[in-house]
């Protein structure tokens, strides 16, 4: 293993197939960046469709056929694959595989993760998952189009979902082998006095997903193991006897059930909403606390909570199901569940809230983000609420209230979180700060588009628009009303992404020209901040770490400066 | 700078990494069968009543039995292999490696005859939703044989353990991580056998 580098390394080793946590952690930040771009390029080909219905798509039209109209098969798959890409190829891969890589071996003080071929293999594993979903597009078949919950019997009829199915297996390996490497190195590496409740939150939450992500994906796997044997070996573990489908009797033996399927798929995919929030909560947590200069507010039981919400993750997950006529007793259990499991996410935002009380704030680029993830999420939580309750879900079940309720968490929340996150290591990464200019040039239109995009789908859901409507709702007598909002939808949706233009400028200017900075430009104080900027390949940090305090003194009475890093006595 | 307690366990926690790995991903593997175990009583409530005790009584109890000892007993050269090095005494390691993998094998080929057997019935997965199931658990449980014997056959063969002569200690606890993934594989088995062949 190349742990002490004595022996030179050669481009490949080490740029391409290197086991150094830190170069893992930027490729998978690269792919997973470009994938957020590329399934946020096909909503806007959606979306400009649901603005135009039946008009020539602009510059791209010639790649969807003669027309250059988005046919409804293709919106489909466009909608199925946005939402697979957005998921497991975007936000999951950034958050855990980009930022947990990268930050959390720096913050335990670890020169690597426990196993880092593994970590390798993971990325890979990750690779090849994204390349089958990509290729998919363009096979024969095309792209899955049953969406991104894949519900049988649609899905076993569907084309293209083949593809799909062996694509998630691969991303589920690579998930699992890099949540297990998380979990390892957090349990083993911890630096020498760094207890558990010395650990920043960022770390709290990346070990709770990592848990959520080893013992929630392996259902989905057996449930798509399982319907790729309905497709290939012509099983019936998700057909119903008597189906009838286009017209013909299904010749197949019966007797299985769709709702298995859903069964086994939101076992998985409810703690998949909290991992995409909890490394985001992670971030915001230590962003906040140093941008307030003060410590985090209520630190162990945002921890506790934390842990808390991981695992009731586990027993929500039929309140997707509300409408499959589960019965009282089941449905009473699900909704009392699904409010307790609010009550967590409460304390952890309003631990956040209270946190910024009384603080003299540095409004920097990620401190804004930080901020703005806080009202976002609040929204995305709070109108979940009534869809955890089965009278009002009867309503809004299936509508574009659940796409605003969901993208508010994942969207402002999750991904301004996630660039908070970019911001502020950004340092850490190149030794150079990003431009603030350009970064508030990219907050405030991003919050003010992204605003415009999600809050009108409330207006539509609760007028009773429902998702994945290839016209967005012309043909519908109820939506006419509210199907002005359309067009006012899209265009912030362009705008957005014109928004984003000024970040990858950031990025690439701030690569070679940034403003040059030390160890700790942002006068932090958890463990990161004491390596070298970038730290040193392959073991961090010159000497052995050990760590004295807590992970947020901030503004310690009678200390000289108003940060105590916990490396220092 | 070395990645600490790769062989020597972490005072506070009292494991090595690789302990805790393998225990993580077993874990995993627990939630994966368990899936799969829970869509199979899924599945026989759902099916007409007395379908699952039809179709399982078309399997060859007497085969699966002999597998069964099979298995058992690959699990116990399995420790012994482990416990040969222990005692430092490699020759031994290489006989009970050997016929733990020879077991692995014998398994193989009985499932490859039950598995032609029923094909030459015209019996396939999609004959009934019973040996749907069927196929798919003993089919993924086969790939976790086979790929168990790729770890244990590379340990065997002489490239492969290169590392004991070297580092001894650190060979000999990829042995026993090894044998922890085995005796859960087996454990699987004893679950399968009677929920397919018995109930
Ligand atoms: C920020 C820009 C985004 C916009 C404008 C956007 C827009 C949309 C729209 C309009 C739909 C509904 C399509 C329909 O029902 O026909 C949709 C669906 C979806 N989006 Fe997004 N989205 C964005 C980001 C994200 C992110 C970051 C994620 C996940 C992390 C995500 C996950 C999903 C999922 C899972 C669906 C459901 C797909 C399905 O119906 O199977 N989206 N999005
Ligand atoms: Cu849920």
């Amino acid at each position: 293993m190349s742990n002490d580098s004595h022996h030179e390394e050669n481009f490949l080793q080490k740029y391409i197939f290197s086991v150094d946590h830190k170069i893992i952690g930027i490729q998978y930040g690269i792919t997973s960046l470009m994938f957020l771009f590329f399934g946020f390029c096909l909503m806007m080909v959606m979306r400009w469709q649901l603005a135009y219905p039946e008009t020539p798509v602009p510059y791209i039209g010639g790649l969807l056929g003669e027309t250059g109209i988005l046919m409804p098969e293709i919106y489909n798959m466009l909608g199925a694959m946005h939402g697979t890409i957005m998921i497991f190829l975007g936000v999951v891969p950034l958050a855990v595989g980009a930022f947990g890589n990268y930050i959390v071996p720096l913050q335990i003080g670890a020169p690597d993760m426990a196993f880092p071929k593994l970590n390798a293999a993971s990325y890979w594993s990750y690779f090849i998952g994204g390349v089958i979903m990509l290729a998919s597009f363009f096979l024969p078949e095309g792209a899955a189009r049953s969406g991104w919950t894949s519900y049988p019997p649609l899905s076993i009829f569907e084309t293209g979902q083949t593809a799909w199915l062996i694509g998630m297996v691969f991303l589920i390996t690579s998930s699992l082998l890099g949540s297990m490497n998380i979990i390892v190195t957090i349990v083993q590496l911890r630096a020498p006095g760094l207890t558990w409740f010395r650990l920043p939150f960022f770390v709290w939450g990346q070990f709770v997903t990592a848990f959520l992500l080893v013992l929630a994906f392996p259902p989905l796997e057996a449930a798509a193991v399982l319907q790729l044997m309905d497709r290939v070996a012509q099983t019936s573990f998700f057909l119903p006897s008597g189906l009838v489908y286009s017209g013909a009797a299904v010749d197949v033996y019966g007797s299985g059930s769709p709702l298995l399927w859903q069964h086994l798929f939101w076992f998985l995919a409810h703690p998949e909403v909290y991992v995409l929030i909890l490394p985001a909560m992670g971030i915001v947590g230590d962003v906040i606390a140093n941008n307030t200069r003060k410590p985090l507010w209520g630190y162990k039981s945002i921890v506790y909570g934390s842990v808390f919400l991981g695992f009731m993750s586990f027993i929500v997950w039929a309140h997707h199901m509300f409408l499959t006529g589960m019965g009282q007793a089941m449905s009473s259990f699900f909704q009392t569940t699904t409010m307790i499991i609010s009550i967590p996410s409460v304390i952890i935002l309003t631990s956040f809230f209270i946190s910024l009380w009384g603080a003299s704030i540095r409004f920097t680029t990620p401190m804004l983000f930080a901020l703005a993830f806080l009202p976002m999420f609040g929204i995305g939580g709070l109108t979940g609420l009534p869809l955890g309750v089965g009278a009002s879900d009867i309503h809004l079940h299936d509508t574009y209230y659940v796409i605003g309720h969901f993208h508010y968490v994942v969207a402002p929340g999750t991904i301004f979180a996630l660039f908070a996150g970019i911001y502020y290591w950004f340092p850490k990464m190149t030794g150079r700060k990003m431009s603030e200019a350009l970064g508030k040039l990219h907050f405030w239109p991003s919050l003010i588009f992204m605003n415009g995009i999600f809050l009108p789908m409330f207006i539509q859901g609760l007028a009773g628009v429902s998702r994945r409507l290839y016209d967005g709702g012309q043909s519908y007598a109820h939506a006419q009303d509210v199907l002005q909002w359309n067009e006012f939808m899209s265009i912030s949706a362009f705008c957005l992404a014109a928004a984003q233009i000024p970040f990858f400028i950031n990025i690439f200017v701030s690569m070679f020209n940034g403003e040059k900075v030390g160890r700790n430009p942002w006068q932090s104080t958890t463990i990161e901040w004491s390596a070298p900027s970038p730290p040193l390949p392959h073991r961090n940090f010159e000497n052995q770490v050990e760590v004295y305090r807590g992970p947020y003194e901030y503004s310690v009475p009678g200390a000289d400066k108003d940060f105590s890093p916990q490396t220092e006595k | 700078m070395q990645i600490p307690y790769i062989t020597e366990e972490r005072p506070d926690t009292g494991l090595t990494n690789s302990k805790l790995g393998i225990w993580v991903f077993l874990a995993s593997e627990i939630m994966l069968f368990g899936g799969l175990f829970s869509a199979y009583v899924f599945l026989r409530i759902a099916a007409p009543e007395g379908d699952f005790a039809y179709w399982g009584s078309k399997l060859n109890i007497p085969m699966a039995t002999i597998n069964t000892l099979v298995l058992i007993s690959s699990s116990m050269t399995m420790i012994m292999s482990w416990a040969s090095l222990k005692m430092k005494d490699f020759e031994k390691y290489k006989m009970y490696m050997g016929l733990t993998l020879l077991f692995a094998s014998i398994f193989l080929v009985i499932k490859y005859f039950e598995y032609t057997g029923k094909f030459h019935h015209g019996i396939y997965p999609s004959s009934s939703t019973f040996m749907g199931i069927y196929f798919t658990l003993t089919g993924l449980h086969m790939l976790h044989i086979i790929g168990g014997m790729i770890v244990m056959g590379y340990f065997w063969l002489p490239f492969g353990n290169k590392m004991w002569t070297t580092e001894p200690e650190r060979f000999t606890n990829r042995i026993e991580i090894a044998g922890l993934y085995w005796h859960f594989v087996d454990l699987v088995w004893i679950f399968l056998f009677p929920i397919l062949y018995l109930l």
